[in-house]
C-alpha cells in the first residue's frame, strides 16, 4: 500500500474519532452544565477548553466571528466554547474541521476505501452547513447527535465492507490511537483542574460509558472503579486498555515478521509499554498517580504516532515552487 | 402578532378564581416565575412551534410513550415548566416525609400488634374491609423496617394557594421515569431558560432508589442483587420498568424469569441460576404469587411471598401496603400522623367524608352535586364522578350506588386546583393541575426527589389529571433563590473583554491534539464553507 494512502487512512480513522469524541464531551458537559444548578459555567468552559489545549482568548475570537458575546461578567460562556469546539472552521482541532479533514484525505484515497464509505463521508460533509446552522439555532445537542450518528455510520461501515486488509488496519489504528488520547486528555484535565473529586457521572458519560458502568458494578461511580473501569476494562470498547490492545493487534498484523523476539517496531514497543504498565499495576497505586500516568499516556500516543510516521508514511514532501526573484526553492509541506 | 399569553384569562371553576402557578394577578407574573414569563413572552411563536415539533420527534425516536385506550403515544409533556420556589418546596418535601414516615408506622402497626386498633384511632372494620389488606403479610418482617420504599405523595393547590394531600400511593407509584425524561427534554429543547434559572437536578433519583433497595437487602448480603419485576412489555408503564432498569444497572425480570427453590428467589441466567435478594416489583399485590393470591396469575412468582416470609427476599414496595393508602384511611391520616409522631399534620387532607357513618352519608346525599365521588378501591382517574359537571341521571345513578355500598366509596369537597399556562392550539390557556412528588425511604431517611410530575388536564374546565385520563404533564422545576446565571446572549462589548483577557490564563492546559493531512486542499473548501453558514440570520 502506498504510504500516502496508509497515512489518509490513519488519519481518517483519527479525525472521526476525533469530531465523535469532542461531540460527545460536548454534549454531556454542556447539558450537565443546565441540569444541575450549582456546576459553574465559567470552570466547565474552562475545562472543556484545557480538553483541546484552546485558550479563553480562542474562544472569544470564534465567538466574536458569529457575533456572540462570549463573556458573563469575567467568564466565557459555553456558548462561545461551543462555538469554537464545534463549528469553528479556523480551529483544526475542532468537530467541523475535523469532519472536513476527514472527508478531505477520503476524498484523496477513494480508490482505498469502499464506496458506501467515501459516500458516507461526504454526506456528512455536506450535511454540515445546515447541520450548523440547526445546531446554533435551536440547541447544540441536535449537532451533536448528527455528528455521533454520522461517526456511527462511517464506523460500522468500515467493518461491514472493509476487508480486514493493511487498509482497514490503518483506519482502526487511527481510530483506537485518537480513543486513547481523547480519554486521557478528558481524564489529565479532570484530575489536573484543581478539582479534587471530579464527576465521575459526567466522565463516564463523556465515553458512553455510564451504564455500562452501572451494568457492571451496580452502584454510583466511585473514583476508584469509575478510573478502574476507563482506564482498565477488558470488555468496555472505549477503555484505554481496550483502545491500547487494538492498536497493537493492528500494529502486531501490520507487520507480521516481527514476531520471534524482542520489538522491531517502535511504535509498538511504545503502545505495548503503555499497556502492561497500566494493566499490571495495583489499582489503588493507578488511582494514586493517575495525573502522572495519563500524562505518560499522551505522550505515548504522541510518540507512537510520530515513530508510525516515521516507519510507514515516510514521503517526498510535495514540491512548491515560488516565484523567480524570490529565489527558486522546494520548501516541505506544512510540518505535521 | 401577539404573544404567547395573548388572551390568558385565569380560570373560575364553579365561580371561585382558581390559584394560578405564574400569575398572581392577570398579567402580573409572580417573583418566582418573572424571568419565565419574560423568557416565553419574547419568543416568536414560530420558533415555539418548531420546538413543540423537536419535542415529538424526539420523544416518539426515543419510544417514550404512554399506552392510552390501547393505543401508543408520546408522552404528552407541555413545555412551558411549572416552577415552585425552594422555600415551599421545603415545606413541601417536608410535609411528603412526615406523610412517609406516619404511613410506615401505620403499616407495622397494622400488620403487627395493632396497637392503633386496641386504642380506637381508627375503626377496626378499617382494616377487616380493605381489599388490600392482606393476611399473607402478617409475619413478613422488612429486614430494615422499610415497607414503603418508594411513595407518590399527590398534592394539589387550592384557591388558596396551600398544598393539600389528594391521595397518597404507596404500592406501585408511577411515573418518576417522566419526571426525570421530562427534564432532560426540556434541558435540550430549552436550554437557554435553564441558564437563566437555578433548577435543582433530578437526575439522582435512580441512584437512591437503588440505595434505597440495596439497603433493604436481607442481613447477610455483602453484594446484593436487586432486580425490577415487570408485568411484560405490555404494561402501560412499561418504559418506566426498562427506564429504571437500566439507570440503575440492574435486569429487569417477569415473572417467568423467576424461580422458587427452598423459599429462595433466583433468577434464570445464561450462566445458571443467579440469586435474588430484592425485588422491586412494579406488580400488584393481586398478581404477585398464584400461592397466595389469584391463582391464575402468569406474571408473578408462585413462592415469592413465602420466600420473603422466610426472610430471604425483599419485596418492595412490601405487599399489603394497599390498607394505608386506601381512600378510606385518607380520611383518617391527620388523626394517625397526630398518633404516631406526635406532630401535626404540615400538609392537610382535602375534607372528606366517610360515607359508612350514617349522618356523614345523609349530608353528602343532600348535597352530591357539589361533591366528588371517587371508588375507594380505584385509582388511576377510573369511576370520579365530580358533582357539578355530572348529569341528573349520573347523579342519581350515584345515590342508588352510595347507599347499596357506602364502603366503596368517598365522597370529597371539590378543590379548585391550581393553573398554569399550558399550550391549547398556538396560544397558552390555564389548565388544571396536580403534584406527585416521590420519596424514597432507606431506612435512614426519607428523600424527597425536587420536583415531581405534575399533570396536567388538558380538556378546557377539566379536574381530572390522570395520564390515563388522556391528561399531559410539566417539568415541575423547583428553583433555588439567590443569583441567576446570566443568559448567555447579551449585547456584547470588546473594551471588557479585552480588559479582563490578560488575567484569565487557565490553570491547566493540555496539548493541542496533532493534526494530520487534509487540512493543506480543504482552505479553500472550508471558506467555501463558512460563506454558506456565514449567509444565513444570526
Amino acid at each position: 500500500m502506498l504510504s500516502r494512502i496508509a497515512e489518509s487512512l490513519f488519519w481518517i480513522g483519527r479525525y472521526v474519532e476525533r469530531a465523535e469524541d469532542t461531540a460527545r464531551i460536548l454534549d454531556v458537559h454542556i447539558h450537565h452544565l443546565l441540569e444541575a444548578p450549582v456546576t459553574s459555567e465559567a470552570d466547565l468552559c474552562q475545562s472543556l477548553l484545557a480538553i483541546m489545549g484552546m485558550s479563553t482568548h480562542e474562544a472569544d475570537d470564534a465567538a466574536a466571528l458569529e457575533g456572540l458575546d462570549s463573556r458573563d461578567s469575567a467568564s466565557v460562556n459555553a456558548r462561545a466554547v461551543t462555538e469554537l469546539l464545534a463549528f469553528d472552521v479556523n480551529n483544526p482541532c475542532s468537530i467541523v474541521s475535523s469532519l472536513g479533514a476527514a472527508r478531505a484525505n477520503a476524498r484523496g484515497v477513494s480508490e482505498a476505501i469502499s464506496s458506501e464509505m467515501w459516500e458516507a463521508l461526504n454526506v456528512t460533509y455536506n450535511s454540515l452547513p445546515s447541520q450548523i446552522d440547526l445546531g446554533r439555532r435551536i440547541a447544540p445537542y441536535a449537532f451533536f447527535r448528527f455528528v455521533r450518528e454520522r461517526a456511527a455510520i462511517i464506523a460500522g461501515l468500515t467493518e461491514s465492507t472493509m476487508s480486514r486488509d493493511d487498509a482497514w488496519r490503518f483506519m482502526v489504528l487511527g481510530r483506537s490511537l485518537e480513543r486513547v488520547d481523547m480519554l486521557a486528555r478528558l481524564l489529565s484535565t479532570a484530575v489536573a483542574g484543581g478539582d479534587p473529586s471530579p464527576d465521575w457521572v459526567v466522565l463516564l458519560r463523556s465515553c458512553s460509558a455510564h451504564e455500562a458502568f452501572l451494568r457492571t458494578y451496580r452502584r454510583e461511580p466511585e473514583p476508584t472503579p469509575a478510573a478502574e473501569f476507563l482506564l482498565l476494562d477488558r470488555l468496555f470498547p472505549r477503555s484505554v486498555f481496550c483502545a491500547l490492545s487494538t492498536a497493537e493487534e493492528c500494529l502486531a498484523e501490520l507487520d507480521p515478521r516481527s514476531n520471534r523476539a524482542g520489538m522491531a517496531d517502535e511504535s509498538r514497543r511504545i503502545l505495548g509499554h503503555l499497556r502492561t504498565n497500566l494493566e499490571f499495576r495495583r489499582i489503588d497505586d493507578l488511582v494514586q498517580d493517575l495525573p502522572g500516568l495519563l500524562d505518560a499516556v499522551q505522550k505515548g500516543c504522541s510518540s507512537a504516532s510520530a515513530s508510525l510516521a516515521e516507519r510507514y508514511f515516510r514521503q517526498t514532501s510535495p514540491i512548491e515552487w515560488a516565484l523567480e526573484g524570490s529565489g527558486l526553492r522546494t520548501t516541505p509541506a506544512a510540518p505535521r | 402578532m401577539g404573544d404567547l399569553f395573548e388572551g390568558y384569562t385565569p380560570a373560575r371553576p364553579f365561580g371561585t378564581p382558581a390559584w394560578d402557578e405564574m400569575f398572581e394577578a392577570p398579567g402580573t407574573p409572580r417573583a418566582a416565575a418573572r424571568t419565565l414569563h419574560d423568557a416565553l413572552q419574547a419568543l416568536p411563536a414560530d420558533d415555539f412551534e418548531s420546538r413543540c415539533a423537536a419535542r415529538d420527534r424526539s420523544f416518539r425516536d426515543r419510544g417514550i410513550t404512554f399506552q392510552l385506550s390501547g393505543e401508543e403515544r408520546p408522552f404528552p409533556l407541555d413545555l412551558i415548566p411549572r416552577i415552585i420556589p425552594e422555600q415551599e418546596w421545603t415545606v413541601l418535601a417536608a410535609g411528603v416525609a412526615q406523610r412517609v414516615r406516619a404511613l410506615e408506622a401505620l403499616l407495622a402497626d397494622l400488620y403487627g400488634v395493632g396497637q392503633i386498633l386496641e386504642d380506637r384511632v381508627v375503626p377496626r372494620s378499617l382494616v377487616t374491609s380493605s381489599q388490600h389488606f392482606h393476611r399473607a403479610a402478617f409475619g413478613v418482617e422488612p429486614p430494615n423496617g422499610v415497607r414503603i420504599h418508594v411513595a407518590g405523595i399527590d398534592v394539589v393547590r387550592g384557591a388558596d394557594g396551600k398544598f393539600c394531600v389528594l391521595e397518597d400511593n404507596i404500592r406501585c407509584p408511577s411515573g418518576v421515569s417522566y419526571v426525570i425524561e421530562n427534564r432532560r427534554m426540556m434541558a435540550r429543547i430549552f436550554p437557554e431558560l435553564f441558564t437563566s434559572h437555578r433548577v435543582l437536578s433530578v437526575a439522582s433519583y435512580p441512584v437512591k432508589l437503588l440505595e434505597a433497595l440495596r439497603a433493604a437487602a436481607p442481613g447477610g448480603t455483602h453484594d446484593p442483587t436487586v432486580v425490577v419485576l415487570t408485568p411484560g412489555v405490555y404494561n402501560s408503564a412499561y418504559f418506566e420498568h426498562t427506564f429504571l432498569a437500566r439507570q440503575m444497572g440492574i435486569e429487569l425480570v417477569e415473572g417467568r424469569d423467576l424461580i422458587c427453590r427452598a423459599d429462595r428467589i433466583y433468577m434464570r441466567t445464561s450462566s445458571g441460576e443467579q440469586r435474588v435478594d430484592v425485588v422491586y416489583r412494579r406488580v400488584d399485590d393481586e398478581y404477585l404469587d398464584p400461592l397466595h393470591f389469584r391463582p391464575d396469575t402468569l406474571v408473578g412468582c408462585p413462592g415469592l411471598l413465602n420466600a420473603a416470609r422466610a426472610g430471604n427476599v425483599t419485596i418492595a414496595n412490601a405487599v399489603g401496603n394497599g390498607v394505608a393508602d386506601d381512600k378510606l384511611t385518607y380520611t383518617y391520616m391527620p388523626d394517625i400522623i397526630r398518633y404516631y409522631l406526635s406532630e401535626d399534620p404540615i400538609l392537610p387532607n382535602v375534607e372528606t367524608y366517610r360515607l359508612e357513618d350514617p349522618d356523614q352519608l345523609d349530608y353528602v346525599l343532600g348535597r352530591i352535586d357539589q361533591l366528588v365521588l371517587k371508588p375507594v378501591a380505584g385509582s388511576g382517574g377510573y369511576g370520579i364522578l365530580i358533582g357539578p359537571q355530572a348529569t341528573d341521571e349520573q347523579l342519581a345513578e350515584a345515590r342508588t350506588t352510595l347507599v347499596a355500598d357506602p364502603r366503596a366509596w368517598t365522597a370529597q369537597e371539590i378543590v379548585a386546583l391550581s393553573t398554569a399556562p399550558t399550550r391549547v392550539g398556538d396560544r397558552l390557556a390555564p389548565r388544571h393541575l396536580d403534584l406527585r412528588p416521590f420519596a424514597v425511604n432507606d431506612g435512614q431517611q426519607i428523600w424527597v426527589l425536587p420536583g415531581g410530575l405534575t399533570r396536567v388536564a388538558l380538556p378546557e374546565g377539566s379536574l381530572v389529571v390522570n395520564s390515563s385520563q388522556g391528561g399531559g404533564s410539566k417539568d415541575t422545576w423547583v428553583t433555588m433563590a439567590g443569583p441567576q446565571r446570566r443568559l448567555s446572549q447579551t449585547a456584547k462589548s470588546p473594551e471588557r473583554r479585552m480588559a479582563q483577557s490578560a488575567t484569565d490564563a487557565p490553570p491547566h492546559r493540555g496539548l493541542r491534539p496533532e493534526t494530520g493531512p487534509g487540512f493543506d486542499d480543504t482552505g479553500r473548501q472550508q471558506q467555501q464553507q463558512q460563506q454558506q453558514s456565514g449567509s444565513r440570520p444570526c
